[in-house]
């Protein structure tokens, strides 16, 4: 218990000795936690439509002023012919290219149906069947709007309709900072952990301190507990800085769950962590090597974790990848403690499963961890 | 010049002495563009829904069957009240609960108007709001069918053309971002830690004290980094086409120029950070935290720039990856030539030469 007290103190003082990585940890990820969850946002609001008019009709000019007035759509170039507008199409200026035939009123009036043409830029998948269907509600609506005006009698209650109601719960305004700020938080989080852990050790191996501590009747836990409980400390110093300073007091997030519960969680997904850290550490020789190890295994844990993208979408393989990802694990509870206030029951397999990474990684550690080289 | 092919060689020897690190080099982009280009997409599929029956008539089995026809839903009928839904969203486990009241085909047919509800779990709003328009849409569909029976007059219809990507495949919007990212990534981290690394080991010293000019010696430990991320280009480029199935229908030769363009710039941004820095962990700190997340959200590969407040739009401007996540999807997909991206160019190239200047700038021979 002394050495380890020991070991401690000296482990806090190299890390507040060192005030511009101190700095970084701290500052950082609290910018980023400002900032990121405003660019994170998948709603698409102003799509670019061009719109080329070969008709010069009432009706073709009042179907572009309903599509603007829509407010989903940003006028891009409304042009004569469609070989300017497909030059503002290549250069990304438009998204969308509408085309309304010469006569096209005529052909409605006269022989009672009239074609329109839809471009779509469909790079952007999701983007593009967002825009063609707002584009079809409104071609639609105008369509009900001219029929109204020519054929007065035919009101809309003769025919069934069925209502829609749609209810958002949890989040009613669908707001994105409520959804990206929690899985953020815990990414950035992460990195400081992984990272600082990961290198610290390897560190010492590079400058060759550590084999003074080799030298010395310090056992393997005693050297691992003294390296894990200051990162172990850090990680929840800078979980509560984002989660009440950025969440709370900048974001206005209310948690709707237990506080003691997102703890308790956090504190083992700490230590299974850290574990990982060490278990990098153990396996590199230079910071150089830990530190592509520590990105690698980051950039998987980060894009497979279900922050940006939905874990259900993702092919069956990668969705065991993400089952073994500790991070997407912390997200989910995150998210439903925070966001649904879920309570232990809900998330007792998340428990389990954290518990499990916690006593692998570290197991593996320390099996792995040679006082020889 | 012979001295600084001997140091281009030590660099090289540098590199290529360091298995696991050469490993990960390479290792690494191909890797992540594998995974990430086939796991990451913006799509909603394969999201639980619950559809709760109480009525049990013609017209809610008939909507029941359209929407299970739909790949978007992996569906499960139950019997469920809002509190049972609750509690179910509490667990995660569904994501979106219709509802069809009873007597719904009596309310369609004879009042000629019916309900349904549909209940999302917006704690996710991205998947909320395209389960709901699903949905919506789907039902939408069954009241268009439904109406055809009775005839309408001027009916307006509308051929829409998917261009670029007719299938809506993830990919194509994907791996061009996935490319930036990785190609950026790996050269900042890579050259700063291997200067910062010399520093930290005292190496460097010897270097400046030698009769050698000391920018080329930091040039000279960029020239194998410039290297290998062309042959991790390569493979990325062949594994994008051949397993990716993206196309590529511009000029290989630009799109060689306009990375070489990428890297370079990668290279100055390292070159300038190792300036900055004493110690690895700071310099790994810098090229990872720092940059990770902004690089992977400013890209626009993920979420649309345009979506963003102005002042974040222009910060976006500052990304290099983002300029080149341009360029690539218009020599890739598009298959435009110079002419079309040249102010794309510009901007990259102007990058890589102010932080060249920058880095030569304030790169210190002494040391403290």
């Amino acid at each position: 218990m002394r050495i380890l007290k020991h070991l401690l103190r000296k482990e806090f003082r190299q890390i507040f000795r060192n005030k511009a990585i101190l700095r970084v940890i701290i500052m950082l990820p609290m910018v980023q936690l400002l900032i990121i969850p405003l660019a994170a946002d998948y709603e698409i609001k102003k799509i670019n439509i061009s719109i080329v008019d070969h008709d010069h009709s009432p009706y073709s000019q009042k179907l572009a002023a309903k599509i603007i007035a829509s407010g989903y759509f940003r006028m891009n170039d409304f042009s004569p012919g469609f070989a300017s507008s497909f030059q503002e199409f290549q250069k990304d200026h438009s998204d969308i290219i509408l085309e309304i035939p010469r006569d096209f009123e005529k052909s409605l009036v006269r022989e009672n149906h009239g074609g329109l043409f839809i471009a779509v830029n469909a790079i952007n998948g999701v983007k593009a069947s967002v825009g063609s269907v707002y584009l079809a509600r409104i071609i639609s609506g105008f369509n009900t709007e001219i029929r109204m005006d020519w054929l007065p009698e035919q009101r809309v209650n003769d025919f069934p309709s069925v209502g829609i109601e749609t209810l958002n719960w949890f989040n009613p305004h669908l707001k994105y900072p409520f959804f990206m700020v929690p899985g953020i938080l815990v990414v950035l989080v992460t990195m400081v952990g992984a990272y600082l852990c990961a290198l610290n050790i390897v560190k010492e191996k590079e400058v060759g301190t550590i084999e003074q501590i080799n030298v010395t009747p310090i056992k393997k836990y005693q050297f691992i507990l003294g390296k894990l409980i200051p990162f172990w400390v850090i990680g929840i110093f800078v979980f509560s800085l984002g989660f009440f300073a950025v969440a709370m007091g900048v974001y206005r997030i209310v948690p709707q769950g237990s506080l003691l519960l997102l703890y308790g969680f956090l504190a083992v997904y700490l230590v299974a962590l850290l574990g990982l850290g060490l278990l990098i550490s153990t396996y590199s020789g230079t910071q150089q090597q830990a530190m592509s190890l520590a990105f690698f295994c980051m950039m998987i844990f980060l894009l497979m974790s279900g922050l940006f993208t939905p874990v259900d979408s993702m092919p069956l393989w990668a969705k065991w990848i993400a089952r073994f990802n500790p991070v997407t694990y912390f997200i989910e509870v995150m998210r439903m403690v925070v966001l649904k206030g879920s309570g232990f029951k809900d998330i007792k397999n998340h428990f389990l499963a954290m518990t499990g990474f916690a006593l692998v990684f570290n197991v593996w550690a320390i099996l792995n961890y040679r006082k020889t080289s | 010049m012979k001295q600084f092919l001997l140091f281009v060689r030590k660099e090289f020897y540098h590199v290529f002495r360091d298995r696991k690190t050469l490993l990960l080099l390479f290792g690494m982009p191909i890797a992540q563009i594998l995974l990430f280009g086939f796991a990451l997409t913006n799509e909603i599929k394969n999201s639980k829904v619950v559809i709760s029956d109480q009525a049990r008539d013609e017209a809610s089995q008939q909507i029941i069957g359209r929407i299970e026809a739909s790949r978007s839903f992996d569906i499960e009928r139950v019997a469920m009240n809002q509190a049972a839904v609750e509690s179910a969203f509490k667990s995660g486990k569904i994501k979106l609960a219709i509802i069809f009241p009873a007597n719904f085909n009596e309310d369609l047919m004879h009042h000629h108007n019916a309900k349904i509800q549909i209940i999302a779990d917006a704690s996710d709003p991205n998947t909320a709001s395209t389960l709901t328009s699903y949905a919506s849409a789907i039902i939408m569909d069954y009241q268009k069918d439904l109406l055809k029976t009775y005839s309408l007059a001027m009916n307006i219809h509308t051929d829409v053309r998917m261009i670029y990507n007719p299938e809506l495949k993830g990919t194509t919007n994907f791996v061009p971002g996935v490319m930036a990212l990785v190609l950026l990534l790996v050269c900042v981290l890579m050259t700063s830690v291997s200067i910062v690394r010399e520093k930290e080991t005292g190496t460097m010293e010897i270097l400046l004290v030698s009769p050698f000019n000391p920018v080329l010696v930091v040039v000279a430990k960029a020239v194998p980094y410039f290297f290998l991320s062309l042959i991790n280009l390569t493979v990325i480029i062949i594994l994008s086409v051949t397993i990716m199935e993206m196309p590529l229908n511009g000029s290989v030769v630009l799109l060689y120029f306009e990375s070489s363009l990428l890297i370079l710039t990668a290279l100055s941004l390292g070159l300038l950070i190792s300036n900055n820095t004493d110690s690895q962990q700071t310099a790994m700190l810098i090229s990872l935290m720092a940059m990770l997340l902004p690089t992977m959200i400013f890209t626009g590969f993920m979420f649309p720039v345009e979506n963003m407040p102005k002042p974040l739009q222009i910060i976006s401007n500052v990304v290099p990856s983002k300029w080149y996540y341009i360029i690539v999807k218009s020599i890739m997909i598009k298959g435009l030539g110079l002419r079309a991206i040249w102010k794309e160019t510009v901007i990259l190239g102007g990058m890589a030469l102010v932080l060249l200047l920058i880095s030569f700038k304030t790169f210190k021979t002494r040391l403290q």
